[in-house]
């Protein structure tokens, strides 16, 4: 590809700077805690290769949303395909074997271990050596060990986090953390990748480093990413498509600048006047 | 000024990866286990060996299966004692049934068995937590106290309710003196905290650790939580049940279900607690703390010539031991591992403030 092209493709997005098939399709969510129901009637879809951002203001499901995802949670209601496939009652760890990994919005690193180990647990799926194998540390298991810790390496490097990959992760600033959580779920090389506020509570710098690798892991490793966040402008730069919840209702759809016209969204971020 | 890193250059992940990464750590550990199988077979007594190091190492082996269920997995069991009678009454049983059976297979064999019921047992933590599953792990308890004194099988059909085993040998070495019980329990000791320490370190025990940590992340991550915590449950067990076969086979030679009672439970989970959870090193620290203490406490007053009657020693010893105990945990409630480890981080620097 040449510059004019370069400029061309950048002059064009969004909408449709990525238009990769339709990997994950929701079809009439409804979720329901007994009488609550959080979730209601709700159908997206999510793009390959593209930024999918969920917003909505606070209680509006969003995290609910990315539990029926990568099931944590069951809907009780509606169908979920996925590739191509209608998605039977599945258990989160399936989920991880289907390609789908996640950060979640308060974060949920392992406390009591290091940044090194909380990485290379991302990686257990691909790890196939057996307890006997691992307990004599001896052959398959050592080299399986090494060549993981490889592609670790890589993640550490990648997010730039080299000087505490020894450091239990308690001890790190809240930003450290969260790169790191970002760490594990990359380290599992997920095609669909769940964040879930991966900037709530950070500082601009840290929100300009959050955005970068986010943008990175699309670009470089054509990582789907359905992304949560309450920061309007980083959501508004860096998603090819938005999808606005509220009261566990969807309002709007679409480019971001078409969210940002849409009333509905307009009236439930801002009150509407009566 | 002695201990650290400094100019140890590590150019590859497996030199990053040894369970000693620090050159005087080796030399240490190599120092320690010349003491421990050459220098103390020369120079013990008796006494020592039988009273002092066998239990200890035993105790240990114990808390260390017991520890990579609850320091590791996170999930806490009162059932140890069970276990470890499962273990014992089961090679006894392989023992006594079938003819010529070798002690170390039969040891194995009753660390199996162990796990089957440890397994069987932990089938719960998949459903319950914390205290809850600690009350359903009581269970396994009351469960082999029943079982081994009331059904005559296990036992052989033993009058007494009370069986013995005699005349060990491993490979035609038999196992009669102190010394070489004490060396068969150290090597078996080694073996397994050894294995131990390669599980923890690897896939299996970061599977363990994250369900420990945050359960809802492990399975997000793909780990399937019904596999971590049983095989949690299983390779503890197993360990346990080795543990109890040593003990009723070498430490005790006869013994009776009450040798298993929910005290053994007890005492293990405390030595855990106090050794340092999720720590194989604190198996042993808190198996010394709890074994040995005691006795040298009860040698000061002895020591330093003050006249003290034997029953007032017994119950100053059980005074000062609690409130050691306390004082350890305000200390650092994560153990006496973790007091070493800060200790050493300590060391790495000192003189020098930082």
């Amino acid at each position: 590809m040449d510059m004019t092209d370069m400029n061309a493709a950048s002059a064009t997005t969004p909408p449709g700077r990525r238009q990769g098939e339709v990997i994950l399709d929701l079809q009439n969510i409804s979720l329901r805690f007994g009488g609550v129901k959080a979730l209601t009637d709700i159908s997206f879809n999510v793009r390959e290769h593209e930024i999918r951002s969920i917003i909505g203001p606070n209680g509006a499901g969003k995290s609910s949303m990315l539990n029926v995802i990568n099931g944590v949670y069951h809907p009780q209601e509606g169908k979920i395909m996925y590739r191509g496939q209608e998605r039977q009652r599945l258990e989160p760890y399936m989920a991880a074997r289907q390609g789908i990994a996640r950060t979640f919005q308060n974060i949920a690193l392992f406390k009591g271990m290091s940044v090194l180990d909380n990485i290379m647990t991302g990686r257990n799926l691909k790890m196939k050596s057996n307890l006997f194998q691992q307990a004599l540390f001896w052959g398959a298991a050592q080299k399986e060990e090494i060549a993981h810790r490889e592609k670790v390496e890589e993640v550490i490097d990648f997010l730039e986090i080299q000087n505490v990959r020894k450091t239990p992760v308690g001890q790190l600033p809240y930003g450290l953390q969260k790169r790191v959580e970002l760490g594990r779920a990359l380290a599992a090389e997920p095609s669909l990748l769940l964040l879930d506020e991966p900037m709530a509570g950070m500082n601009v710098e840290e929100k300009q480093d959050m955005c970068r690798f986010i943008l990175d892991v699309n670009d470089q490793f054509g990582t789907t990413i359905v992304l949560i966040e309450h920061d309007m402008g980083v959501v508004m730069d860096i998603s090819d498509r938005v999808v606005v919840l509220d009261y566990g209702k969807k309002i709007g759809d679409g480019a971001p600048d078409e969210v940002r016209n849409n009333e509905d969204v307009i009236s439930a971020y801002l009150g509407t006047s009566h | 000024m002695l201990y650290r890193e400094n100019g140890q250059f590590k150019t590859s992940y497996a030199a990053d990866q040894q369970i000693f990464p620090i050159f005087q750590e080796r030399w240490a550990m190599a120092l320690l286990l010349l003491v421990a199988f050459v220098v103390l077979p020369l120079v013990g007594s008796e006494y020592w060996f039988r009273a002092i190091l066998i239990p200890f190492l035993i105790l240990s082996l114990a808390a260390l299966g017991l520890n990579i269920l609850v320091g590791y997995c996170g999930q806490i069991s009162l059932g140890t004692g069970a276990f470890m009678a499962v273990g014992a009454y089961a090679a006894y049983n392989f023992m006594v049934r079938i003819d010529g059976m070798p002690l170390i297979v039969a040891m194995l064999l009753g660390g199996l068995s162990a796990t089957v019921i440890g397994v069987l047992f932990g089938i719960p933590s998949l459903r319950i937590k914390g205290l809850y599953l600690a009350v359903a792990t009581l269970a396994a308890q009351f469960f082999t106290d029943w079982a081994f004194l009331r059904i005559g099988w296990f036992t052989n059909n033993s009058s007494s309710g009370s069986v013995s085993m005699a005349r060990l040998d491993v490979f035609g070495v038999p196992i009669e003196s102190p010394v070489t019980k004490y060396l068969f329990v150290l090597t078996v000791v080694c073996v397994f905290a050894l294995m131990a320490k390669n599980l923890v370190r690897s896939a299996i025990g970061r599977q363990w650790m994250a369900i420990r940590d945050m359960d809802v992340a492990a399975a997000v991550i793909g780990i399937r939580p019904m596999y971590a915590k049983l095989s949690a449950f299983a390779v503890s067990s197993f360990i346990v049940g080795v543990a109890g076969v040593l003990w009723a086979f070498i430490h005790l030679g006869a013994w009776e279900p009450a040798a298993f009672s929910i005290d053994r439970s007890f005492q293990l989970l405390f030595m855990v607690i106090i050794g340092g959870l999720g720590s194989i090193a604190g198996a042993f620290l808190g198996a010394g703390f709890i074994v040995l203490l005691p006795l040298a406490l009860d040698q000061i007053p002895h020591l330093l010539g003050i006249p003290l009657s034997t029953a007032t020693i017994t119950h100053l010893v059980h005074m000062i031991f609690g409130a050691l105990i306390v004082f350890f945990l305000i200390v650092e409630p994560h153990g006496l591992a973790k007091l070493w480890s800060v200790g050493k981080q300590k060391l790495r620097l000192w003189p020098f403030p930082h």
